[in-house]
């Protein structure tokens, strides 16, 4: 392929926007006569509402109303009516549906005044009376309850293969670990909002934080029992959300009841402490048993996983995926099952399952590495896995082998010492450590349209979603070299229900999803362009095929002789109704179901430990990524950079808290929870290998929103545990856990 | 049911400056300069991320000093000169470090932009980062979920030069 | 927030006549740790008094050659003040290892003084807090209570007091000059803030109508041998697991004087003068620095989660000294 924009380093084409301001996020929408709501959220994590009073607060001047469970409409009340796209198999949560509290910070009202400031006092007169039940937070305590789902929301645990028991009487090097992720919250910049615009007519059009507009227009649709006409959602930009945003939040139900009863525009935002009242990546213990032979190959691999879930809904992610997909092992046993407590379900949270399960497996093959004595890099050369041997197929594309050998050069790899405390400077201990990632190169079902203007401008739209991932971006410039369009003459228009059918914009899919929408959709004003271009007299294309032609600026031409060439310009001038439009579904080839699609990562991670105040630096870190075509390396690097930055708050910041006292999550806030800041981050490199790939779409594109993230943190585990000989197996290493 | 009347914060006659702009508002006392931007200006560029100075988005400049407009009041305000994202581009021409952030791709998602570009200035008009250790740390007000980091401390870097250059 | 109203003063003698006046009022600066409460119904006035626009912004020397710091510097202003920096580096330094760039330009330095715990209860008014809801219970003895004290402790509260500013404070021996409606008074940093005992609602010993008008500094900066080394769980915007302000006088290598004082481990900057005694004449060795530390953590308490703390603090005082006598600063 040609490459005028494709594999270009571009600008973002929303930059200007967002460094000026103008870029309008969900709570940024005005409206005429808004009204603000405040969300009162449940002091306890189990029991019933016994009175609530909401007399002193509806007393104020400018209140207009307080929903609650007592007074809320009669609407809809089957648990498919508040499933959305997202859900896992259960019953989901139905806002204010009654007296019940089954989670700690639950909304239980919503206060709407005529200001924010307004609401917010009177959401605190709201007086509530519980009848506390006692609550079950703890996680640990609750292990032996632990089930198999009937459903997993997830990939469902791969069989088990061979006789791990005996490889394990058999190996010559074995460990037997317990690995613990502590669970975390998405903490987007922009706080979940909804403006819902009363259109009258019962109509209404609602600006969401959300990562599929159409998600929550049919959410709303079915929980308000509305028709898809009235309910318009648009989500222009997205303030980060990370998984956040892939289901519907209550702040949206609450702004649309609000609106609908009043029948007045209404804003819900919620606070930065209610952000830790709903999905959260779950807290997850995997116990490893592994085993190798002499000749330090995997001969045993078993992986129990205990992931948290509420005891509304099973959620579960793909946490024992990954040793399919990453080590050649022929007596393997995974289990998933799944903890309830009284929290709210958990949600997909950037790279979920990969995050957990990665992380363990990387550090257990780490520690089996050290038990054979053999270098950990060399430990994974010796166990490259040529399939997945989760579904048997092969590899539609793994350069993974060029991620090692030009991660490791850049890195300096080969000067490592392998025994751990050999490095040191001052006091500071200093580790190298490596991991290995994967994730999964999907491709879904999607629509897109394309509008050729007369004037030579192109629209393209779907209704996908640009969380900060760069979908603008990218979309414009595979439109723009499908026609050979400089970036200005094109406009991708996402983030509004109305548009063309798109999924949820998660599980780094997009690019191949509606990125291969974009292109076909283009592909067909071709076949018109080239159709004119032929009807024209002594058309210098009359022959040709449309393969045989490059769109290339602003012309079509013949490819073995680009002097027969025809003018876009010219065409469009003739054509009869002035535009030529091209619309399409696309969904992922029969070809490509063959193989196992997958992006790789190789991690190299440089620590300085305090020797004895145990606190942790990560100095360097190198991440090599085999993710398929690059089509814009400015904001890939970008994506992954980023990634690295998620898996450095992983491996030593974040973890929300659970009092199980209170079975509530305690540090909910920016300054208890803590994310990494600038000053974290020292220096980071990302290395993108060629990597070719004809199966896996159409665009030859693999996702990078994961793949950055996934082998961060045991790359920083493994370095840590190098500069110290100490293991810490849970998340986060903070420094008490390395005095 | 009677409404009785709790005194509720009287509403004030405040003139903020914004931007080279006189803006007179009736508010209350317990708005925040962040909600005062945001709600009552519409000036919406100002973005809020946590409302308790824990994230930096809601960074503006007080008199050329970076501040979280969240943790003031408006009333406090009066007689300062505030300057937003909106007041840094002139005559449609961007602001060098707006322009910076976009040709060093410092940004994903854009909501922690407005207030790291207004931290970037800040810290440029207080002349004390020296080393990268000292960029990164005076920098570490600005939270940044989507991990710009390594590319924020670029457009730092160059700021600072041009200043220098100056 | 509720409703509050709001008035200006503009000099001290005013704003102690607004304060006395109004029920229960508060004045406000840079108000970041105020508002921030008041968002979330832990502080609720009914009245502010701002101060913002008293002449209380200026360094000066003391007639006895130390610096007096005006109650509504920023706290910026002050960590970069030429003098400061020169003479009191550790206070210099100390500063800036606290909150931000942004927030160091609200934040005053008597604000800074009255700075609330970052206690996770506290801040949660769904749950017992006896410093926020006297009599209601403490949730953090028995709950998650990694970050809290471990030093002066009570049954009702173990709350730490989060500045960093005032840990420096506490080893420079400064005093604060407040006015109230009785006139003028000086409280030395080791009386202003209190133990929580059986008040832990009462943080320190301003009275609620008096104003902090000026921080003295003494003479003695210990500007060549000081540190001022800060733990916390990431490398800046957080608050101290633990701190310590070290400064050493030296003569060659003996030790005339030993200044140590402790953040994130009790309800007050932690000083122990008769465990700094015990350096004075002794050479500046590990294993001296060691008794030191022991000394200081005799009588500490975990609590489950901080347990840690204890042992982290000894090996936290022992760099700090070590950093200190080898004019490390803030490494």
């Amino acid at each position: 392929m040609k490459t005028d924009q494709i594999g270009k380093e571009r600008n973002r084409v929303d930059g200007k926007a967002k460094v000026t301001g103008e870029a309008k996020y969900a709570a940024e929408f005005d409206a005429e006569k808004l009204a603000y709501g405040v969300v009162v959220s449940s002091g306890i994590a189990k029991g019933k509402i016994k009175r609530i009073d909401t007399s002193k607060a509806l007393a104020l001047d400018g209140v207009l109303q307080v929903f609650t469970h007592e007074n809320r409409p009669g609407y809809m009340w089957l648990d498919k009516n508040y499933k959305d796209d997202d859900a896992p198999p259960g019953s989901p949560f139905r806002p204010l549906y009654d007296s019940e509290v089954q989670f700690s910070m639950q909304p239980i009202a919503l206060v709407v005044a005529e200001t924010f400031e307004l609401a917010r006092y009177a959401a605190m007169l709201v007086e509530v009376e519980y009848e506390e039940a006692e609550h079950d937070t703890d996680f640990e305590s609750n292990l032996e309850q632990a089930y198999e789902p009937k459903e997993y929301k997830a990939t469902e645990p791969p069989k088990p293969r061979g006789d791990v028991d005996q490889a394990l009487a058999e190996a010559s090097a074995r460990i037997e670990e317990t690995y613990t992720h502590p669970a975390e919250h998405h903490n987007p910049m922009e706080m979940h909002a909804s403006t819902a615009v009363w259109e009258g007519d019962g109509k209404l059009t609602v600006y969401d934080k959300i990562q599929g507009v159409q998600n929550s227009q049919q959410y709303i649709a079915s929980a308000f029992g509305m028709s898809k006409d009235e309910v318009r959602v648009i989500s222009p930009f997205v303030g980060g959300a990370f998984g956040s945003g892939l289901r519907p939040q209550y702040q949206l139900f609450l702004a649309v009841l609000a609106a609908r009863e009043l029948q007045r525009s209404v804003r819900v935002v919620m606070t930065r402490q209610q952000m830790f009242s709903f999905g959260h990546r779950p807290k997850t213990l995997q116990r490893f048993k592994l085993g190798a032979d002499t000749g330090g190959k995997l001969q045993a691999l078993q992986q129990e996983v205990y992931g948290e879930t509420s005891k509304f809904e099973d959620y579960s992610e793909d946490v024992v995926l990954w040793p399919g997909v990453l080590y050649p092992c022929d007596n393997t046993k995974l289990t998933h099952k799944l903890v309830a407590l009284d929290v709210y379900t958990p949600l997909d949270m950037r790279a979920p399952g990969g995050t957990t399960g990665i992380y363990a497996l990387e550090c257990a093959i780490d520690e089996l590495a050290y038990k054979a004595g053999i270098d950990p890099l060399e430990f994974r050369k010796k166990n490259y896995s040529e399939k997945d041997q989760n579904e048997d197929k092969p590899f539609s594309s793994k350069e993974l082998r060029e991620c090692y050998r030009q991660g490791a050069d850049k890195f300096g790899w080969a000067k490592r010492r392998m025994e751990p405390r050999s490095m040191k400077e001052g006091h500071q201990l200093i580790g190298w450590g490596f991991a290995q990632g994967a994730w999964e190169a999907n491709q879904a079902e999607a629509s897109a349209k394309a509008v050729l203007s007369k004037e030579g401008k192109l629209t393209v739209s779907s209704a996908t979603a640009d969380i900060g991932t760069g979908t603008y971006t990218v979309m414009t410039q595979i439109a723009a070299e499908a026609l050979g369009l400089p970036l200005e003459d094109v406009t991708f228009k996402l983030g509004d229900s109305d548009l063309p059918k798109a999924p949820l914009e998660g599980g780094s899919k997009t690019v191949a999803t509606v990125g291969s929408a974009v292109k076909k959709a283009c592909e067909q004003v071709q076949e018109k362009l080239l159709k004119l271009a032929q009807q024209q007299p002594d058309s210098p294309l009359a022959e040709a095929k449309l393969e045989e032609v490059d769109f290339s600026e602003g012309k079509i031409s013949l490819k073995r002789d680009a002097s027969k060439s025809v003018q876009l310009q010219d065409l469009l001038e003739q054509s009869d109704n002035g535009s030529l439009e091209g619309e399409v579904s696309t969904k992922p080839s029969d070809e490509s179901k063959e193989y196992a699609r997958y992006a790789h990562s190789a991690v190299f991670a440089e620590v300085k430990v305090d020797e004895d105040l145990g606190t942790v630096k990560v100095t360097r870190l190198v991440t090599a990524v085999a993710g398929g075509r690059i089509v814009n390396p400015k904001t890939a690097r970008s994506q992954i950079l980023g990634g690295m930055v998620w898996g450095m708050g992983v491996a030593l910041h974040e973890h929300t808290v659970m009092d199980n006292n209170l079975g509530r999550f305690i540090n909910h806030d920016l300054d208890k929870y803590h994310v990494p800041v600038n000053a974290d981050v020292q220096e980071m490199e990302v290395i993108f290998v060629e990597e070719k790939d004809e199966v896996v779409n159409p665009l030859g594109v693999k996702g990078l929103g994961e793949i950055g993230v996934v082998g961060v943190a045991p790359a920083i585990a493994n370095a840590i545990f190098h500069a110290t000989g100490k293991r810490v197996r849970e998340l986060p290493i903070t420094m008490d856990k390395l005095l | 049911m009677e409404k009785e009347n709790p005194p509720l914060p009287p509403l004030q006659s405040v003139t903020l400056r914004i931007n080279g702009k006189e803006q007179r508002l009736e508010l209350a006392p317990w708005t925040s300069l962040l909600d005062a931007l945001r709600e009552h200006l519409h000036l919406t560029g100002t973005k809020k991320g946590c409302d308790h100075g824990q994230c930096g988005a809601c960074t503006v400049l007080i008199d050329g000093k970076r501040i979280n407009s969240c943790l003031t009041l408006a009333m406090m305000q009066e007689d300062k000169e505030i300057t937003t994202i909106e007041g840094l581009a002139k005559d449609g021409e961007l602001h060098p470090v707006q322009q910076a952030f976009i040709d060093h791709d410092a940004f994903q998602c854009g909501y922690c932009t407005p207030g790291q570009i207004c931290s970037v200035i800040g810290l440029v008009n207080e002349g004390k980062a020296k080393t990268l250790a000292d960029i990164r740390d005076l920098m570490s007000g600005n939270v940044c979920r989507c991990g710009a980091y390594v590319n924020i401390v670029k457009v730092v870097q160059e700021a600072l030069e041009r200043s220098e250059a100056k | 927030m509720r409703p509050f109203t709001y008035t200006r003063a503009t000099d001290v003698n005013s704003a102690v006549q607004e304060i006395t006046r109004h029920e229960k009022a508060k004045f406000v600066a840079g108000g970041t740790n105020l508002l921030d409460l008041m968002k979330i119904d832990v502080m609720a006035p009914q009245h502010l008094v701002d101060i913002t626009r008293i002449a209380l912004k200026t360094i000066e020397e003391t007639a006895d050659g130390g610096l007096r710091l005006g109650a509504l510097v920023t706290n910026n202003d002050t960590a970069y003040h030429e003098q400061v920096e020169k003479r009191y580096p550790l206070l210099s330094h100390a500063i800036l290892a606290g909150a931000t760039g942004q927030l160091r330009n609200m934040a005053t330095d008597g604000g800074n003084l009255l700075q609330r715990t970052r206690c996770y209860y506290f801040y949660d008014t769904q749950t017992p807090c006896n410093k926020r809801e006297p009599g209601s219970g403490c949730s953090a003895i028995k709950g998650y209570n990694r970050d809290l004290a471990i030093l002066g402790t009570s049954e009702h509260c173990i709350a730490t007091h989060p500045s960093d500013m005032c840990v420096a404070l506490a080893a420079l021996e400064a005093s604060i000059n407040v006015t109230g409606p009785n006139g003028d008074r000086v409280i030395p940093i080791a009386d202003f803030h209190r133990l929580p005992g059986d008040t832990p609602h009462i943080d320190t010993n301003l009275q609620e109508d008096e104003i902090i008008t000026s921080i003295d500094l003494p003479a003695k900066g210990f500007a060549e041998h000081y540190t001022y080394l800060k733990l916390r769980d990431r490398a800046s915007y957080a608050f101290a697991i633990i701190s310590v302000a070290a400064a050493l006088d030296m003569d060659g290598d003996t030790i005339k004087e030993a200044r140590i004082a402790l953040g994130g481990v009790a309800h007050k900057p932690w000083r122990k003068p008769a465990a700094e005694a015990m350096l004075q004449g002794q050479q500046a060795t590990r294993e001296n620095f060691q008794k030191v530390a022991e000394a200081y953590l005799e009588g500490a308490k975990g609590y489950g989660d901080n347990d840690f703390k204890i042992e982290l603090a000894k090996r936290a005082i022992v760099r700090a000294l070590e950093q200190a006598f080898n004019k490390e600063g803030a490494a």
